[in-house]
């Protein structure tokens, strides 16, 4: 309640004078800065207004261009997709009409064609399976830096973030010279007599996951961290007092307490991980299905923006569901913090 | 309950008709959405006063305070410092300096720095600057610290520090927002003195938000007592003390036992109320006049209320006379607080000196005991 | 001596995972033999023709350049989108703003890359700006995601400050802009590196959504490093990735060590306050 003063003043600062010709550059600049404050967009509504626009202009409105294009029609010209609206001259009213069109096909297409369906399907399941990998590693991960000595906890914690900081891209090539055939992995088991050399993982879905658990891991385990490290550990002492096992603690207060953080890790993992293109590209096998790669190849490949744009759109509100959770975290997290 | 530490020869300025207020709050309301967070408050604050505004949790004192700042703007109602209508003017432009409550120490600064911040804001001299630090350093003795950063001073240095940086560019007002609420009690004791000693001898005028009435007690000149956004009573610690206007201010100022009572007598020296729970007639010699019929508590303060046993004899007026059993003792050392459940049913708290050793123990549990009180010691509150 | 229990086994298990395939990219980045699996011989030719690759060359300069002005944008921009959600308070569009500025931070790559370009398209259409895709598309759409991730790291930086500070400031004088350079800027400096750093890394990162929005003449690295990829092993990636890592490592190293130091200092002040007190 008590942000009123904070750089909210611009507009009472507002008895600069009319600008003189011949000030030259400085006129010029207060004459800008006298219209931003008439219009209050100088000082906190500019710290506003400046990165709002950005965003309607950079982030919003492309998404209802994706929309708009995803209702036309593929052509070949530049750019290779029809306008909604379109100029016809009704020769029997004798006027010119306008008319919008909207294309539904690229949308039928993609409820008919079952590559589609099964491209969400198994885009779904694949980030889903990635995400409880992830989990299943980085939650003894993040719970055991939580336990750490506080003088260790942050060496640890950056040898989380470090390959993160490291090319995404190069972290996903290592893994080819680990899986393919004749491979690390693969010489390793064989000189073990377990395996072929010939034996190969890489181009199948479980390179995919593999993949994706390897990237998106310190996505996991940073907010499991963040939350793990605020449990008072006087409530697993409580807990025990009143005749709890450990693992019972563990069950009936650590886990309910860190649900925020598995609930914030898993979205982090799993949104982006369904869009996921480079991984599926380049560890997955021909039949890795991912919807990443149908967009990436309608686009680029068979140059159908609209087929694109509509599986962009689909794909999209796929997702709302789950960034609205991810928000609707974000933002209590945020209140709790204020 | 400690009692006023002013001297009497203090000057009362709001005692005097012709004295001008050097602060004015006029009708002033703020509302947060649907929130009254302070609600039509008039008070009038004279030069060299140290004026407390004194309440619970929500009742209104930060926010009245911040709008003496400047941080918020009154919803309705007008603020005038030293005559000039304070509306629209930004905290910067203010003659008024703050204490806050967090102290905002700015952490990147030295203690130096803070102290020399808002001098510099005003583009005093450097030497000049350097200067007032040291006079400011010296007054809240702190001298061998300047060089230091805000987080290697313990609690109370802070605290010094916070409050030579508000008083460096030398406000006409002060205001404090819990200035002693972040220290432990032994040294908030100590301070509260410091406090009225920089006071008196700058001259300068304070407003200090409080929600603890002991300091608001020490301190003050006067108090302002606020519960939901309203005052409820304005007057010296004496006043507000002995002669509390309401319920609210005889409950939240010490303790108090209430008796439910009806005045059966209202004469220009006395009443009397008949009050079946305190089981005996009031008599009161001083008081507001109340119409016959009404019914009305009189308030007692615990200390005020003596206690015998009962088979001693010497009694002479069965007005404010009554008898109970005691059920609680608690031993403080200097004192002793003793329950007691009247015949009524009623329980009165009554505060006695431990004039002798304990092991003599005048009084104790479930003994009969006999309760008396001066004419003088009731307070009636209609309200 | 304390059990080596499940935690542990975890920890190691969890740090194997993240760092040995690193550690064998190095190592063979290193190997004389082109063939990443068969150990040839040490040797740093790989790195010699890395050096001569002028394609990657290329890409790497491009991407760093790209790389350090939308970080620059993204921290500005960033700051005050920070700015204003901690400090406001409520005003018209507040959760809008909130929700774009989070909602990039989970977006899936190809939607991001895809609606970029479009747009891009249509206004080229529109306005007959951008002229064709450049470095400049690319810079436009990495500031934009990297602005949410500095607008977090900024976000969480303000709200462990206590807003009194800048209203004390305000109370001692300073006017809103100058309180802004005096008091908020230096308290939120740390986060704002850091927020800086990350922009770059993602930018620098980046491939799917530079693939969309640029043109011909604007390849960067990860694209260069992509379409070798997709052709195979090749001993210059592992070069190119060891130096990554180094570069990574050094400053990370420097940035402990620095914190350490503090960490050192802030002891040192806490027991002079005890004691002082």
């Amino acid at each position: 309640m008590s942000r009123q003063g904070f750089l909210s003043l611009g507009d009472r600062m507002s008895d600069t004078p009319p600008p003189n010709v011949g000030d030259g550059l400085a006129g010029i600049w207060r004459f800008i800065v006298a219209t931003l404050r008439r219009l209050g967009l100088w000082g906190r509504g500019f710290v506003i207004a400046a990165p709002y626009f950005w965003l309607l202009l950079f982030f919003l409105i492309p998404f209802l261009i994706v929309f708009k294009i995803s209702f036309s029609e593929a052509v070949i010209a530049q750019p290779p997709y029809a306008g909604l609206l379109q100029w016809i001259s009704d020769p029997d009213l004798g006027e010119l009409r306008l008319q919008i069109t909207l294309n539904l096909s690229n949308y039928l297409r993609l409820l008919s064609d079952d590559l589609y369906w099964s491209a969400y399907l198994s885009s779904v399941q694949m980030a889903a399976v990635s995400t409880l990998l992830c989990l299943a590693l980085g939650y003894p991960m993040a719970y055991a830096i939580a336990k750490a000595p506080p003088s260790r906890r942050g060496a640890l914690l950056m040898l989380i973030i470090l390959p993160f900081w490291t090319s995404f891209l190069i972290r996903v090539y290592a893994w080819i010279g680990i899986l393919k055939a004749n491979g690390l992995l693969s010489n390793l088991l064989a000189s073990l007599g377990l395996a072929d050399p010939s034996f190969e993982l890489l181009y199948t879905d479980f390179a995919v996951y593999v993949g994706i658990t390897y990237s998106y891991l310190p996505f996991m385990i940073l907010p499991l961290y963040a939350n793990l490290e605020k449990h008072d550990p006087i409530l697993l002492e409580a807990a025990a007092d009143l005749g709890c096992r450990p693992w019972q603690a563990f069950l009936r207060v650590t886990l309910p307490l860190s649900m925020p953080g598995i609930i914030a890790g898993s979205l982090l993992v799993f949104i982006p991980a369904v869009g996921e293109f480079v991984i599926p590209e380049l560890l997955g096998g021909p039949d890795t299905l991912m919807i990443g790669k149908v967009l990436w190849t309608e686009f680029f490949n068979n140059r159908d923006w609209p087929v694109a744009a509509a599986v962009a759109t689909a794909l999209l509100l796929f997702l709302v569901a789950p960034i609205m959770v991810f928000q609707y975290t974000q933002g209590k997290q945020q209140e709790r913090e204020d | 309950m400690s009692q006023t530490v002013r001297k009497p020869s203090r000057l009362e300025p709001w005692q005097d008709a012709k004295e001008t207020p050097y602060v004015r709050i006029e009708k002033v309301s703020k509302r947060f959405g649907d929130f009254l967070a302070v609600d039509d408050v008039n008070l009038s604050i004279y030069r060299g006063e140290l004026f407390s505004l004194l309440g619970g949790s929500g009742s209104g004192k930060t926010t009245l305070l911040r709008m003496l700042a400047g941080f918020e703007q009154p919803s309705e109602g007008k603020i005038f410092i030293d005559g000039v209508d304070m509306s629209g003017i930004p905290p910067y432009e203010r003659p008024v300096n703050m204490m806050f409550q967090s102290y905002a120490l700015f952490p990147h600064m030295s203690v130096e720095e803070n102290i020399a911040f808002g001098l510099k804001q005003d583009r005093m001299g450097r030497d000049q600057i350097r200067e007032r630090v040291a006079e400011m350093l010296d007054l809240v003795q702190l001298s061998k610290f300047g060089k230091r950063r805000p987080h290697q001073l313990s609690g109370g240095q802070r605290q010094r520090v916070a409050l030579a940086r508000a008083l460096a560019k030398r406000p006409k007002l002060l205001l404090l927002d819990e200035p002693l609420g972040a220290l432990d009690k032994r040294l908030r004791e100590k301070t509260q003195f410091e406090l009225v000693n920089i006071q008196e001898k700058l001259g300068v005028t304070f407003v200090v938000v409080t929600h603890d009435q002991e300091e608001a007690m020490t301190m003050s000149t006067r108090i302002a007592v606020m519960n939901q956004g309203y005052i409820v009573q304005v007057g010296t610690p004496t006043e507000v003390y002995e002669y509390p206007n309401t319920r609210f201010t005889a409950q939240f100022i010490g303790d108090v036992n209430l008796f439910e009572g009806r005045v059966i007598e209202d004469e220009p020296d006395h009443v009397l109320i008949a009050s079946e729970e305190a089981g005996c007639d009031l008599y009161i010699n001083h008081g507001t006049p109340t119409p016959v019929g009404s019914q009305v508590a009189v308030a007692v303060r615990p200390e005020k209320i003596m206690l015998r046993k009962e088979d001693d004899d010497g009694v002479a007026d069965d007005r404010n006379l009554t008898a109970g059993t005691v059920r609680e003792i608690a031993y403080l050392g200097d004192a002793s607080i003793y329950i007691i459940e009247l015949d009524s049913g009623k329980t009165v708290r009554v505060t006695a000196p431990n004039v002798t050793r304990r092991v003599d123990m005048p009084i104790t549990w479930e003994d009969r005991v006999q309760l008396s009180w001066r004419p003088y010691a009731g307070v009636v509150l209609t309200q | 001596m304390k059990r080596f229990g499940f935690l542990s086994w975890a920890l190691v298990f969890g740090y194997a995972f993240l760092y040995v395939p690193i550690g064998l990219l190095i190592l063979y980045s290193f190997n004389e033999s082109r063939l990443v699996t068969v150990w040839g011989g040490f040797s740093t030719k790989w790195y010699a023709e890395l050096l001569n690759n002028e394609q990657l060359v290329n890409g790497a300069l491009l991407s760093l350049q790209i790389a350090a002005s939308s970080a620059t944008m993204a921290v500005i921009l960033g700051s005050m989108v920070g700015l204003a959600l901690t400090r406001f308070g409520r005003f018209r569009g507040r959760t809008l703003l909130g929700g774009m500025i989070s909602a990039p931070l989970v977006m899936p790559d190809v939607i991001t890359g895809l609606s970029l370009l479009l747009l891009f398209v249509a206004l080229e259409g529109l306005l007959g700006w951008p002229d064709g895709r450049s470095a400049t598309t690319i810079t436009i759409a990495h500031t934009t995601f990297a602005m949410a991730y500095v607008a977090v790291v900024v976000q969480s930086r303000l709200a462990g400050f206590d807003e009194s500070l800048e209203e004390a400031a305000m109370d001692l004088g300073a006017r809103p802009f100058k309180v802004f350079f005096i008091i908020t800027l230096p308290l939120i400096f740390p986060a704002v590196v850091s927020g800086w750093l990350l922009a770059f890394t993602l930018s620098l990162d980046d491939l799917v959504i530079a693939s969309f929005v640029s043109g011909p003449g604007s390849t960067t690295l990860p694209m260069v490093i992509f379409s070798s990829v997709r052709l195979g092993v090749s001993p210059q990636i592992n070069a190119l990735a060891t130096i990554f890592v180094l570069v990574v490592a050094a400053g990370v190293f420097a940035a402990a060590m620095l914190m350490a130091r503090q960490d050192a200092a802030r002891r040192r002040d806490e027991q002079m306050a005890a004691q002082g007190g």
